[in-house]
């Protein structure tokens, strides 16, 4: 018998992109389930994904009022316990917000909303969506939004990088740093960071777009093959 | 009793305020070029029900650490509180 590892997808009021999300999930084999911001229950999965969108619709900061949902207090007591919890775009901001990751996501450089896709290296394989990555590896994903300039105070951005904190780096297909691969002006061109256990990671590109070859590039894949090998490591 | 609280919340000094950047950028071209360092923030203003004054202070000090600023990136402070007996904010609109 086979084990599918059971992948949780918050949906908070204003979410946007919890339905891909479990298509990804289950276009890499794993079984999505869907989970209401107002339970205070994980059902058991053996991985949380916050997906994108506009929580609450932005308002105060971006993810300011998500990260005191209800499943929130159970989201955090998974991730004190191990568990794999990945934030993209909005998710990503509400686990910064939430005091999970460091940093925080503002308002792009150039003050301008960014669809597009990107590249980006990966930092580290100590990440639930880089397990079984290479360092270096390049992978192409989209990105949209208008606040994901990751900011940080210049001592913190020396923890973090000295730390092995940072995960995904916008950069130019070859794989090398350029400015002008940068989409929103974040610091050090940082698109993704996970926190010190290494089970928690967010990042501002959304793997879950870029699974399925019919619709562009599948840079989403081995992250979420990933994902789910790291969710397996715990069944 | 009942005070009016009014908090700024700004981003930190030396981070990059995009918004102010903007309007910095826009201002020339309306004949304003004395103009430098804009930073754009937030004001809230609410209600609130203490049994005085330093109660009142404390509690906004929270929410404003824990809600209504991210410690990461703004800085707040509590610009007024003033006893509020008599007409509502809202009964003002």
């Amino acid at each position: 018998m086979t084990i599918v590892p059971r992948i949780g997808v918050v949906i908070f009021p204003g979410s946007l992109d919890d339905r891909d999300a479990l298509r990804a999930v289950r276009a890499m084999g794993g079984e999505g389930v869907p989970l209401w911001h107002a339970e205070r229950d994980l059902a058991g999965v053996d991985a949380v994904i916050l997906p994108g969108g506009f929580s609450y619709g932005d308002y105060l900061r971006t993810g300011a009022i998500a990260r005191f949902a209800p499943i929130m207090d159970q989201v955090r007591a998974f991730a004190d316990r191990g568990g794999p919890v990945v934030g993209i775009c909005n998710g990503f901001q509400i686990l910064c917000e939430a005091g999970l990751l460091p940093g925080a996501l503002i308002r792009n450089r150039q003050l301008r909303f960014v669809c597009r896709w990107v590249d980006v290296r990966v930092e580290t394989t100590l990440s639930p969506l880089t397990a079984g990555l290479v360092p270096g590896e390049v992978l192409r994903v989209p990105v949209k939004h208008g606040e994901g300039q990751f900011v940080v105070s210049r001592e913190e951005l020396e923890r973090i990088d000295g730390e092995g904190l940072v995960v995904f780096r916008y950069c130019a297909p070859d794989g090398s740093l350029d400015e002008a691969a940068n989409p929103n002006g974040s610091a050090d061109a940082i698109a993704g960071v996970r926190n010190g256990a290494g089970n928690v990671v967010g990042l501002m590109p959304h793997p879950e777009h870029a699974v399925d070859p019919d619709v562009g590039a599948t840079g989403g894949q081995p992250m979420f093959e990933s994902l789910l090998s790291s969710a397996l490591a715990r069944v | 009793m009942r005070f009016r609280c009014l908090v700024d919340v700004y981003l930190k000094e030396g981070l990059l305020d995009p918004q102010g950047k903007a309007i910095e950028g826009a201002l020339p071209a309306m004949g304003w070029s004395n103009v430098s360092d804009v930073r754009v923030g937030k004001n809230v203003t609410m209600e609130v029900e203490a049994p005085d004054r330093d109660t009142a202070l404390t509690q906004v000090h929270e929410m404003a650490q824990r809600l209504l600023s991210n410690p990461v990136i703004e800085v707040f402070s509590v610009r007024s509180i003033e006893a509020n007996e008599g007409v509502r904010f809202r009964d003002l609109r």
